[in-house]
């Protein structure tokens, strides 16, 4: 793959996409530890959607983000 | 007025912003790789296939698709589908497969670029003229309608949301051309499906999974029509939508999708950026792979909120048409997707599903705004105004054309917004040209025999037919529109979408058959003229140096044949 500038080294799309799952990952990840105690007005809440969610997420987003970190564009 | 349907708590506002700091960011991150025009319009042409197929599926997955096919699901049933895979699956496969290599051989910047290479100058003028004019004033209503949703479920003023998107996207586009609108086309594509995808899977599990849902839509809804995508389609008044198979196979699935997916340069510039031939034909099958799934997030929520919204006393709720919500203060079809968010998703989960809304907003617009300026600055202003400067003249004019086409965005979205009938001419407008462009493109590209004469007024005939259909059906008593439909669209039945969709094919074929007789009757080009422009004149690289698993054709066979057993299994 190589979505590289030819400018200058650049960071992959993927890491981008990584960062962004990881970071909307860790928030829901504390949102739904919070709704354990707290669940919100919702339908199905007792599955606790939020928690489990951004636990997805955030491995999806970590994985994209080591794999495809800085100095490490194909 | 309604009050607005979701308020935001501050952990939803967090997810907004960071998404908003990570757009511009990426603006500013790759303002230095687009320097020179082939970097700010093509993105370099480096784009994998996967990055390019997948912004090539993004161009189309903006917010008010979503919403407006969540919410035709609610009103018509499963065939709203359509549009989904008959009406798009093959023609993108058809563009990976048969079209591409002539796109990409050609070296072409743009799809009037082409034009101009096979057809000449008028073909090339008359088809860039008509894409600049429908694609900024699309991106205008498109922005009207962005301001309406978010004011009706988020709250948000109007002016407000015109500008704030408006400022975002030309500040990323300026900047970082295609590369930066790709980039976050393919950020939005994981967030429609981070912010959507629950909605389907905890609905199903709600409504006890997908027997019971289709038992409690008929019983809501006193019809078994709505799940099914065939068998209904026999008559124009066995379905919801009063549509004939006809209509659905010939005018969307044969024409208006071809025309779309394979010559409207919005879509098609994003594979033009992949980095070889292979990747381009790869990339649109990537797209058409996962344009399969999308129903999954935009009309099974149709279906669920069908069987399972109901009011506070328990009553079943039914939605409206947006100008009866206006009055009654119902929800509207269109609400379908924000009512389904609200209805499984609290704090962080919603505002991830806003984020997707906003994002697809924002995508759009980039989408329409990047064209413009390609189709503007190549097709218009290096043509026919100023032909010999340098490159960095017209990446200047391209950066200056994305503020310009913004401008005329706005301003149009304003204009929409003081007499709201403008939205259907717009809408209409941009019909008219895309059926027949498709009959251009593909006679040019298939046949050696079409001569420039040929193009140019078969381009011409089609177009003003298509005018010429719509001024009959649209205006004058109501017996001559009730007679002029049924001469149109075959039936007194048929419905708007079923009048679009024989519009099309009756203007398609005007435009083929004028091609033919003008190209019979005037002198054809040399063959070496027409090489990497024309099938038969065109050495297109063999596939079979590589193992069959990275042949598009190979992914090309396996996609159609998913399509076909989802269509049987839903029939």
């Amino acid at each position: 793959m190589s979505d590289s500038s030819s400018h200058k080294p650049q960071l992959s799309i993927w890491f981008f996409v990584g960062l962004l799952c990881l970071l909307y990952g860790l928030v829901l990840v504390f949102t739904g530890i919070r709704e354990f105690s707290h669940p919100p007005a919702v339908v199905l809440a007792n599955l606790h959607a939020t928690f489990w969610w951004g636990l997805l997420m955030t491995l999806f987003g970590a994985f994209y983000v080591i794999r495809f970190r800085p100095g490490t564009a194909e | 007025m309604q009050q607005h349907l979701i308020h935001l708590t501050p952990v939803d506002t967090l997810i907004l912003v960071i998404y908003i700091a990570m757009v511009l960011f990426i603006g500013f991150y790759v303002k230095d790789s687009a320097a020179t025009g082939e970097e700010f319009f093509l993105a370099g042409r480096k784009m994998t296939a996967w990055i390019a197929g997948l912004s090539f599926l993004s161009a189309n997955l903006g917010s008010l698709e979503l919403m407006g096919w969540a919410g035709a699901s609610y009103q018509y049933g499963i065939l709203a589908a359509h549009w989904y895979w008959i009406g798009a699956i093959p023609a993108m496969l058809f563009l990976g497969i048969v079209m591409m290599p002539f796109y990409y051989i050609s070296k072409t910047h743009s799809v009037p670029g082409y034009l101009q290479l096979r057809f000449g100058e008028g073909a090339r003028g008359l088809s860039a003229v008509c894409f600049v004019f429908m694609t900024i004033l699309m991106s205008g209503v498109n922005m009207y309608a962005m301001a309406v949703v978010m004011q009706t479920v988020l709250g948000w003023d109007q002016n407000f949301s015109i500008w704030f998107g408006a400022v975002i996207v030309t500040v990323y586009v300026m900047l970082g051309g295609l590369r930066s609108a790709i980039i976050n086309e393919v950020l939005q594509f994981v967030l429609i499906w981070a912010g959507a995808a629950l909605i389907p899977i905890l609905g199903l599990i709600e409504a006890g999974g997908w027997t019971n849902l289709k038992a409690q839509i008929a019983a809501n809804v006193q019809s078994t029509a709505y799940t099914h995508l065939w068998s209904t389609l026999g008559t124009f008044k066995g379905n919801p939508m009063g549509i004939h198979w006809t209509g659905i196979v010939f005018g969307l699935g044969a024409i208006i999708s071809f025309g779309y997916w394979t010559t409207d340069f919005l879509v098609v510039q994003r594979v033009l950026s992949a980095n070889n031939l292979r990747a381009a034909r790869m990339a649109p099958v990537i797209g058409a792979a996962f344009k399969m799934f999308v129903p999954l997030i935009v009309i099974l929520p149709g279906l669920l909120a069908n069987a399972l919204l109901h009011n506070p006393d328990g009553s079943v709720m039914h939605l409206v048409p947006a100008e009866v919500a206006k009055a009654t203060g119902q929800h509207s079809y269109d609400e379908v997707l924000p009512l389904m968010l609200l209805r499984y998703c609290g704090p962080g989960l919603l505002g991830l599903g806003i984020t997707a809304l906003v994002a697809g907003f924002m995508s759009g617009m980039a989408g329409n705004v990047s064209a413009f300026s390609t189709v503007w600055t190549y097709d218009i202003y290096r043509a026919y105004v100023n032909k010999d400067e340098k490159d960095g003249h017209y990446v200047s004019m391209g950066r200056w054309s994305t503020l310009f086409g913004m401008l005329i965005s706005v301003g149009t979205a304003y204009l929409v917004a003081h007499a709201a009938s403008i939205m259907d001419y717009v809408q209409a407008l941009f019909s008219f040209f895309i059926a027949p462009l498709f009959g251009t493109v593909i006679v040019g590209m298939l046949w050696k025999r079409a001569t420039r004469a040929g193009g140019f007024y078969g381009l011409l005939a089609g177009t003003a037919s298509s005018i010429g259909m719509w001024v009959y059906t649209s205006f004058g008593s109501v017996e001559h529109k009730a007679t002029a439909l049924a001469r149109i669209a075959l039936s007194r039945d048929a419905q708007p979408m079923a009048e679009n969709m024989y519009r099309a094919l009756w203007s398609w074929l005007a435009c083929v058959l004028v091609t033919v007789l003008v190209s019979y009757a005037t002198k054809p080009r040399p063959e070496s003229e027409l090489q990497g422009l024309v099938y038969g004149c065109t050495a297109i690289p063999s596939d079979e140096e590589v193992a069959l698993w990275q042949r598009p054709v190979f992914w090309a066979t396996i996609v159609a044949v998913v399509l076909v057993i989802i269509n049987i299994v839903l029939w």
